[in-house]
């Protein structure tokens, strides 16, 4: 183990699988000479080369879907987006060709092409540039959609993630790059997808959340035990898609009552599809109706005051909790 | 490194001055006839209602498909957009697996999955098959890249039509197809079937620059036109360029001026947007006559010759009507497979009831 932030477990990841399969290979915009907009991509170009170490015009249509062709060919690319707000103008080669191929071919080709880049608000890039796009992407099925909170799940997931055999929306929180935490040393160390996981043990209630809303539930989980005495039991989902609900329910069997936590927006968000497989599946367990803990429903502001009021912070939280906990009078 | 040849001019290409009576040139024109045929009967069981969905058939284009792909070799690979019947069919593709899967059967190539816009037979290097007009094209892109990647001298052979130059993943894909051939990584010649009219549109009505050649060299792609009806001319071509893009790695681009005879697609009926007049004219440059003419007045080619060979193929699309007829559907448990490799989806049912 090591402590790592989790940009250099990102990193690490990508140089360690670089190393170990010359078919793998990253492509995005200034990732070469430029180094990276967030430098995870520093000194790459000049260990690799400009062949595996591809700088693109500024074309994610184009980078994304030569990348789709790659893959079909048998290699492995991984693209950088400069943010996660850039590849909806490559929507179409995400949704309808990484998507759709394998299926439409009846399982002839394999489409191992990983997406990867920040996404989130947080530091006044206002409304085109803090998006997130987990349940976006996370609604069709021909990929998988991953939003890792821990730098050891950043690392594990995105090996995981470049050693598959299908398109991977790797959903990377902009606001957690600095974040450290211990890293395994083993190369050969994977996090699956699909295995969500208990972030901390609780009887009370149960939150459940994914990437950065992922730590700050535990940091007030960690607050309400202090002040209150209330355990809170936290599920990090780790992957959106594919979906893994058996801990959520297991977890909900016992304390009876469930938040989600979300920074994206409420409609047809990542929560709506959590509290509504709970409703379905939990629903005699329930003591009270799952609440949601979200963004408000507007595109970022620029003012540092309205970013702070645009996504959920502590208060949030515990008002959700209390809400299910029938505590706030 | 050789200067690139570039063309601007509107000039159609002459056949290759050396010709001579080789048996390919016979059996080129037997394909052209079975695809023609095989073609007819897709529309007539679109008609009767056995093919579903949307059905677009290479009628009048033939040249194109069967002049390109015989000059390929073994590791080369085709993408192109859903007028692709002829292209599987001329690649080697099982004719019976092909109106099987047209008819959406368990037998088809794709299991049924894709149908018509969507073949794929990756054994024969097709790579499919698109629907989403020009979204193909940065894939064949990446394809050549790959090949040249991994130490092949494979080349990508990418068909669109005149309609996919106005996307922008049309101009994405030749920005950096022309790049990447600068580091001579992008062994891909792409055919431009400029048919007149992107669906209803004309090629006046949709582009503002007619020469569609002339935007390919906008990003450092070398051009050249050819009369896209003649086999001679298409084929050596073929042969000249398919060389030239081999030993560089770098794109070059054909565009084949043509026609197609049939409608847009099989619901096409009225085609509003050319007179009949206009048809009728274009079908007196049949690409398969023109072959026919050329073979019987240089190579003794009989009529009973053609007979023949009409029959054959008559008879092969009978053959492959009744193999896709007399096929099973696809199995109910299909639905859920080859969605991902791993993480198969579940019956939503079974997920209701945890």
């Amino acid at each position: 183990m090591a402590e790592k932030s989790y940009r250099d477990a990102i990193r690490d990841a990508m140089i360690e699988e670089m190393d170990r399969d010359p078919n793998v290979l990253i492509m995005g915009e200034d990732i070469g000479v430029y180094e990276g907009t967030f430098r995870i991509t520093a000194g790459m170009l000049k260990k690799y080369g400009p062949k595996r170490v591809v700088d693109t015009p500024i074309a994610e249509a184009g980078m994304i879907g030569t990348a789709v062709g790659m893959a079909m060919l048998g290699l492995r690319p991984i693209v950088e987006m400069m943010t996660m707000n850039f590849s909806i103008v490559a929507a179409d080669q995400i949704i309808n060709h990484a998507a759709k191929v394998r299926y439409f071919s009846g399982g002839q080709v394999d489409v191992p092409i990983v997406v990867r880049g920040p996404q989130g608000a947080g530091v006044q890039l206002s409304a085109q540039h803090s998006q997130t796009f987990e349940s976006f992407y996370g609604h069709f099925p021909g990929m998988h959609v991953v939003a890792p909170a821990t730098p050891a799940d950043a690392k594990g997931m995105l090996k995981t993630a470049i050693r598959g055999k299908d398109p991977v929306l790797f959903l990377e929180s902009a606001a957690l790059y600095g974040m450290k935490g211990e890293v395994p040393d083993d190369p050969d160390f994977t996090v699956p997808f699909g295995k969500s996981r208990v972030a901390r043990e609780g009887k009370d209630v149960t939150i459940v959340s994914y990437s950065r809303m992922l730590q700050l539930s535990l940091q007030v989980a960690d607050k309400l035990w202090k002040d209150e005495g209330i355990e809170c039991e936290v599920i990090d989902l780790r992957s959106i898609r594919p979906l893994d609900m058996d801990p959520v329910y297991a977890s909900v069997a016992k304390t009876h009552r469930a938040v989600v936590v979300q920074e994206q927006w409420k409609l047809y968000g990542a929560g709506a599809e959590i509290a509504a497989s709970i409703t379905e599946n939990m629903f005699d367990e329930l003591d009270a109706p799952v609440a949601r803990v979200t963004g408000e429903d507007v595109p970022m502001p620029y003012a540092r005051n309205l970013e702070l009021l645009a996504t959920p912070h502590e208060p949030e939280i515990l008002a959700g909790i209390r809400r299910v906990m029938y505590a706030n009078g | 490194m050789a200067k690139a040849k570039k063309e601007s001019s509107s000039a159609v290409a002459e056949p290759p001055a050396e010709f001579t009576c080789a048996p390919e040139w016979t059996d080129l024109l037997k394909e052209m006839i079975f695809i023609r045929r095989f073609e007819e009967a897709t529309e007539r069981e679109f008609r009767k209602g056995k093919i579903g969905g949307y059905l677009h058939v290479y009628i009048g284009q033939e040249a194109i498909a069967s002049g390109l792909i015989s000059a390929l070799k073994d590791d080369d690979v085709v993408f192109c957009g859903y007028r692709d019947h002829a292209q599987a069919l001329a690649l080697g593709s099982n004719p019976d697996k092909v109106m099987a899967e047209l008819f959406g059967k368990g037998t088809g190539i794709s299991k049924g999955k894709g149908g018509s816009m969507h073949l794929f037979d990756v054994e024969h290097g097709l790579y499919g098959g698109y629907g989403i007009v020009g979204g193909h094209l940065p894939l064949a892109a990446g394809a050549a890249y790959s090949m040249r990647y991994q130490g092949g001298d494979g080349i990508v052979l990418c068909y669109f039509g005149d309609g996919a130059m106005n996307i922008g993943s049309f101009h994405e894909a030749m920005n950096m197809a022309g790049l990447w051939g600068h580091q001579g990584m992008c062994p891909i010649v792409f055919i431009i079937e400029n048919n007149g009219y992107a669906m209803g549109t004309s090629v006046e009505r949709h582009s503002a620059l007619t020469d569609l050649s002339a935007r390919v060299r906008a990003y450092d792609i070398p051009t050249e036109k050819v009369d896209g009806q003649d086999i001679f001319a298409v084929r050596g071509v073929a042969d000249r360029v398919f060389r030239q893009v081999r030993e560089t790695g770098k794109p070059y681009c054909i565009e084949a001026v043509t026609y197609r005879f049939s409608g847009h697609g099989a619901a096409d009926i009225l085609q509003p947007y050319r007179p009949k007049e206009e048809v009728e004219k274009h079908r007196q440059r049949d690409p398969i006559s023109i072959l026919r003419t050329r073979l019987s007045e240089m190579c003794g080619l009989t009529d009973e010759d053609v007979k023949a060979m009409d029959e054959q193929a008559t008879e092969a699309a009978a053959k492959a009507v009744k193999f896709a007829e007399e096929s099973p559907q696809p199995d109910r448990e299909e639905l859920l497979k080859d969605v991902v490799a791993e993480h198969q989806p579940r019956w939503v049912a079974e997920d209701e009831t945890h």
